[in-house]
C-alpha cells in the first residue's frame, strides 16, 4: 500500500506527512524541556541561596561543547544540502563529521561528569547538581538518539538514496531538524545553567 | 431496507491483496501495521485492563461496605503480606486504590476510546487507506503493551504495586516501595505511546483525508480525535519529565520534590531537601487536566455519530459544536490548579484558575446542548447504541454540573478529596465515557465484523448498567456532603461524622457487584456475535459517513478506490432526497 | 508534485552562503555572553541577558539551519501554540507558588 505524501507534498498543506510529524515531535520535546525549565525556576526561585553556574561547573569545557555542538548543526544542514545537490559523497562526509561530533560532545559530558563525581558532587549533592546532572543528561540522552538515527543514515539507511532519493533526503532533513532541536536546547540550557 | 453499495468494488487491487496475503498470521495479526488490526489489539486489549481495574475495585468495595470482615478464601490466594486471615492490610486497600485509578485511566478506557476507537475508525472516517505513519502506529501499541506488563508486574515486587494513589504524591511516593519505581517507567512507555500515537493521529487527518472532506465536513468524531491527539502531544511530556525526576529522586537521592527536614517515621530523612512537593502536583496535573478530557471528548464524538444516525436528523449546530470543541482544548491547559486549591494558593492565582475553570464549562455545556437539541423532531431508533447514547448525555451532564462547585475554590474547602469528588469524576467517566464507549462497540462492530450484537443482550446489559452506575455514584454525593474523605480504608468507619452515612457504602458497594453480573451478557454476545451475530452488508445503521462506504470487514487498504466526499456528514432526511440519508460518499 | 534534486542547484548555493553567516553570528554571539557573564551582573540583569542572546542564538538555528523562516502556515500554527503552552508552563507554577504561603 503506498501512503500518499509520503515524498510528494500535499497541495493545501505543502508539506509531506514527515515533515508535519517531525514538527509535532518536536513540539511536544519543547514541552518536555519546558517542564524541565519550568522546574529549574520554580526549585531556584524557592532557595534560599543559589551558586553561580561557574562556581561549581567547568564554563571552558561547555563553551567548548557548544562550539561543538553548533558546528555539528552545520555539518548536518550541509549533509541535507550535498543530498539536494545529488552529491552522495559530500552527504556521507559531512553526516559523519556530525557524527563524530555529537561523539566529542558525549565525550567531554563524560568527563564532567567523572570529574564531578570524583569531587563528591553526585546530583543528590544539592537541588542545583541535581537540575544540572537531570537537564544535562536528558539532553545527553537525546544527542545519544540522533546520533543513533544519524548514523543508521549514514549507514545501513542509505541504500534508500539509490532506489528513492527524494524519501531519503527528506528523511535526513527531518533527523536534520531533530539534531538542530537538540542544539537549540543546549542553546538555553549552557548559559542557564553553567553563566547564571 | 438494502441499497446498492454506494461504491462500487471491481475488487482490490490484486497486487496489494496477493501481498498482504502472502505476510503469515504473525505479521497480520500480531506485528500488523494494519490500523484496524491495531485498533482491535487496543481495543482487546483496553477492554481486559478495565475489567481487571473493575475487579480492583470490586475487592475494594467489600472492605468499604464491610470494613475488616474477612474473605478467608481470598486470603489464602493472596497471602498474608496483603490479606493475612482474609483481612485487608490498609496498604493493600492502597495498592488497590491507586491501580484502580492507573489502570482505569491509562491502561483501559485511553486506549479503547483512541487506541481502539480512534485508530480503526478515523482512517476510514477520513477515507484514507491507514495512518501515515503505519510502521509507528504498531510501535505505538507495543509500547502501551509494555508500559501495561510493567503496571501488571508491579504488583509482584516486595512491597506490592504503586499505592501513593494515581496521582503519586510526593513525598509519600518519594519514599514509597519498589512498585512506585516500576509505575514511573511503566507511565514512561504509556506516555511514550501516546506521544507517537497523537503524532500519527494529527498527521493522517491533515494529510490524508478524502477529496471534498474539508476541515467542517469532518465527521464530529474526526474533531474529536484531533483535538484529543494535541491534549495528548502538549500535554504528556511535562508528566513524563516529573516521572524522570520522581525517579531521580527516588533511585539518585536527589530532592526535587522532597522539602527540607522531611521526617519520616520519626528520623529525618538523610536528603539535601530544598525541593517542592508542589512541583510535582503542578507538573501532574498539567496532564492530568488536559486528560481527563482525552477521556470525555472522544466520548462525546462518539455520542454525536449515533445521535445523529439514529435520529435521521443533522446534528443541531454541528460549527457550535466544533469552535466549542477547540476552544475546550484550549482552555483545558489553563485550568490545572483547581486540583490544587488546597494548597495554600494566594488569592490571586486561585482567582484565576477560578475563572478559567467557569469558562470552560461553558463549551461542554454547548456540546451537550447542541446534543440534546439534535434529538428534538428526530425519527428516534431506540437501538442499543441509542439507548447507551442517550443515557450518557444526564449521567454526563449530572458529572459536569457536580463539577462547578469543585472548580470554585471556595465551595471546593468542604468538598476537595471527599468521596464528593470521586462521585463527580465517576459520573463523567463511568456512565459517561464508559457508556459512550460501549455504544460504539454495538455501532462499529458490524463494520469491523460483518455482523450485528444481539439486541436482548444488548439492551438487559445497557438497563443493568445504567441502573447500577447510579446505586453506586448516587450515594457517594451524600457521603461526601457529609465530610467522608476518599482513599480511607474503612470508609469512614472510624469517624463519629460518618456514621449516618456509612451504610451507603454498602449501597455502593452491592451496586457495583450487580453491576459486574450485568456485564456478563455482553462479554458473551461480544465473542458470541463474531460468529453467530445478525450478518450484515456495507451500511447496516443507513449511516452517512465514510466509514460505511467500505466493505464490513474492511480489506487492507479499506477502500478499493479511494472515496471522495461530497457533503457534510449529516444528510439527513433532506427534503426532496429519495431515502432518508444522503451518504457523504454518494455523488 | 515531486522535486528533481538538480532543479534547486542555485537555491542551495544561497542556502549554504547563510549556513556559513549563520554559523559565524553564533561563534559571536557564544563568545559574547561567555565574555559578558564574566560581569557577574546582578542576577536579574544576568538573567535577561543571557535570555536574550540565547533567543537570538536559538532564532538563528530555527529559522535557519531548521528553514523556519520559509516554512508552511500550518506549522507556524503548531509552534505558535506550543509557544503559548510553553508560557504558561513556565509562568503560572512559579506564579502560583509564590502567590501562596506554603513551602517557600
Amino acid at each position: 500500500m503506498d501512503i500518499p505524501y509520503t515524498v510528494e507534498i500535499r497541495r493545501d498543506t505543502g508539506l509531506t506527512n514527515g515533515k508535519i510529524g517531525i514538527w509535532l515531535f518536536l513540539a511536544s520535546e519543547v514541552m518536555l524541556f519546558g517542564a524541565l525549565f519550568a522546574s529549574y525556576i520554580l526549585i531556584r526561585t524557592g532557595a534560599a541561596s543559589w551558586p553561580r553556574g561557574d562556581t561549581i561547573l567547568n564554563v571552558p569545557l561547555a563553551t567548548i561543547n557548544t562550539i561543538v555542538l553548533i558546528t555539528s548543526s552545520v555539518t548536518m544542514v550541509m549533509a541535507w544540502a550535498s543530498l539536494k545537490r545529488g552529491r552522495f559523497g559530500t552527504f556521507r562526509m559531512y553526516m559523519g563529521g556530525t557524527i563524530l561530533l555529537g561523539a566529542v560532545f558525549l565525550v567531554i559530558k563524560f568527563f564532567e561528569y567523572s570529574h564531578k563525581f570524583e569531587t563528591g558532587l553526585f546530583p543528590s549533592t544539592n537541588n542545583f547538581l541535581a537540575i544540572y546532572f537531570t537537564l544535562t543528561g536528558l539532553h545527553g540522552i537525546h544527542v545519544m538518539g540522533g546520533m543513533a538515527v544519524n548514523a543508521y543514515f549514514w549507514g545501513p539507511g542509505a541504500k534508500q538514496w539509490k532506489t528513492n532519493p527524494e524519501w531519503f533526503t527528506n528523511r535526513v532533513e527531518h533527523s536534520g531538524l531533530f539534531w538542530h532541536f537538540v542544539d537549540l536546547v543546549w542553546i538555553f540550557l549552557f548559559p542557564t545553567l553553567y553563566l547564571l | 431496507m438494502s441499497h446498492p453499495d454506494a461504491v462500487a468494488s471491481p475488487g482490490p487491487s490484486v497486487a496489494h491483496e496477493v501481498h498482504h496475503e502472502a505476510l503469515g498470521f504473525w505479521r497480520r495479526y500480531v506485528f500488523s501495521t494494519d490500523h484496524k488490526v491495531i485498533g482491535i489489539q487496543y481495543a482487546i486489549t483496553g477492554l481486559l485492563f478495565l475489567l481487571f481495574g473493575f475487579t480492583l475495585m470490586m475487592l475494594m468495595r467489600w472492605q468499604l461496605a464491610y470494613p475488616g470482615s474477612a474473605l478467608p478464601w481470598l486470603g489464602k490466594i493472596l497471602g498474608d503480606t496483603r490479606m493475612p486471615g482474609g483481612t485487608m492490610l490498609p496498604e493493600f486497600y492502597n495498592e488497590l486504590g491507586a491501580m484502580h485509578g492507573t489502570i482505569m485511566v491509562f491502561l483501559g478506557v485511553v486506549p479503547l476510546a483512541v487506541g481502539g476507537f480512534g485508530n480503526f475508525v478515523v482512517p476510514l472516517q477520513i477515507g484514507a487507506q491507514d495512518m501515515a505513519f503505519p510502521r509507528l502506529n504498531m510501535a505505538s501499541y507495543w509500547f502501551f503493551f509494555l508500559g501495561g506488563v510493567t503496571m501488571l508486574a508491579s504488583f509482584l515486587v516486595p512491597g506490592g504495586a504503586a499505592q501513593s494513589g494515581w496521582t503519586s504524591y510526593a513525598p509519600l511516593s518519594v519514599i514509597a516501595g519498589t512498585g512506585q519505581t516500576m509505575w514511573l517507567i511503566g507511565m514512561i512507555f504509556l506516555i511514550t505511546s501516546s506521544l507517537l500515537g497523537a503524532i500519527n493521529f494529527i498527521t493522517t487527518i491533515i494529510q490524508l483525508r478524502a477529496k471534498g472532506l474539508t476541515f467542517m465536513r469532518f465527521p464530529f468524531f474526526v474533531w474529536t480525535q484531533f483535538v484529543t491527539a494535541f491534549l495528548l502531544l502538549m500535554a504528556f511530556p511535562p508528566l513524563e519529565a516529573a516521572a524522570v525526576m520522581q525517579l531521580m529522586d527516588r533511585l539518585a537521592g536527589t530532592s526535587f520534590f522532597l522539602p527540607s527536614g522531611l521526617v519520616v517515621s520519626g528520623q529525618v530523612l538523610n536528603h539535601a531537601g530544598g525541593g517542592n512537593p508542589l512541583l510535582w502536583q503542578h507538573l501532574f496535573w498539567f496532564l492530568a487536566h488536559p486528560e481527563v478530557y482525552v477521556l470525555i471528548l472522544p466520548a462525546m464524538g462518539i455520542v454525536a455519530e449515533i445521535i445523529a444516525n439514529n435520529t435521521r436528523k443533522p446534528l443541531w449546530g454541528y460549527r457550535s459544536m466544533v469552535y466549542s470543541l477547540v476552544f475546550l482544548g484550549f482552555m483545558s491547559f489553563i485550568v490545572w490548579a483547581h486540583h490544587m486549591f488546597m494548597t495554600g494558593m494566594g488569592t490571586a492565582m486561585a482567582a484565576f484558575f477560578q475563572t478559567t475553570t467557569m469558562i470552560i464549562s461553558i463549551p461542554s455545556v454547548v456540546i451537550l446542548t447542541a446534543l440534546i437539541i439534535s434529538l428534538w423532531g428526530g425519527s428516534i431508533r431506540f437501538n442499543t447504541p441509542m439507548l447507551f447514547a442517550l443515557s450518557f448525555l444526564p449521567m454526563f451532564g449530572i458529572g459536569g454540573l457536580t463539577g462547578l462547585p469543585l472548580g470554585l475554590n471556595v465551595a471546593d474547602i468542604p468538598l476537595h478529596d471527599t468521596y464528593y469528588v470521586i462521585a463527580h469524576f465517576h459520573y463523567v467517566v463511568a456512565p459517561g465515557t464508559i457508556f459512550a464507549l460501549f455504544a460504539g462497540i454495538y455501532y462499529w462492530y458490524p463494520k469491523a465484523t460483518g455482523r450485528k450484537m444481539n439486541e436482548t443482550l444488548g439492551i438487559i446489559h445497557w438497563i443493568g448498567s445504567l441502573i447500577c452506575m447510579n446505586v453506586v455514584f448516587m450515594p457517594m454525593f451524600l457521603v461526601g456532603l457529609a465530610g467522608v474523605s476518599r482513599r480511607l480504608y474503612d470508609g469512614g468507619a472510624g469517624y463519629a461524622f460518618a456514621q449516618p452515612v456509612l451504610h451507603l457504602n454498602a449501597v455502593s458497594s452491592w451496586g457495583a457487584w450487580i453491576m459486574a453480573l450485568f456485564q456478563i451478557p455482553f462479554i458473551f454476545n461480544f465473542f458470541w456475535s463474531i460468529r453467530k451475530g445478525e450478518k450484515t452488508g456495507q451500511n447496516p445503521w443507513q449511516a452517512t459517513t465514510l466509514e460505511w462506504a467500505a466493505p464490513s470487514p474492511p480489506p487492507h487498504g479499506n477502500f478499493a478506490t479511494a472515496p471522495e466526499a461530497y457533503r457534510g456528514p449529516y444528510e439527513y432526511s433532506v427534503p426532496g432526497a429519495a431515502k432518508d440519508f444522503s451518504p457523504q460518499f454518494e455523488a | 508534485m515531486t522535486t528533481t534534486t538538480g532543479d534547486h542547484a542555485v537555491d542551495i548555493d544561497k542556502h549554504v552562503r547563510i549556513y556559513v553567516s549563520v554559523f559565524v553570528a553564533l561563534m559571536a554571539l557564544t563568545i559574547i555572553t561567555v565574555v559578558i557573564s564574566r560581569f557577574h551582573l546582578p542576577v536579574p540583569i544576568a538573567v535577561t541577558v543571557a535570555l536574550l542572546v540565547a533567543l537570538i542564538k536559538g532564532s538563528l538555528v530555527a529559522c535557519y539551519f531548521m528553514h523556519l523562516i520559509s516554512e508552511k502556515k500550518l506549522i507556524y500554527a503548531v509552534l505558535a501554540l506550543t509557544a503559548a503552552f510553553f508560557v504558561v508552563l513556565l509562568a503560572l507554577p512559579v506564579l502560583t507558588v509564590h502567590d501562596g504561603f506554603w513551602l517557600r
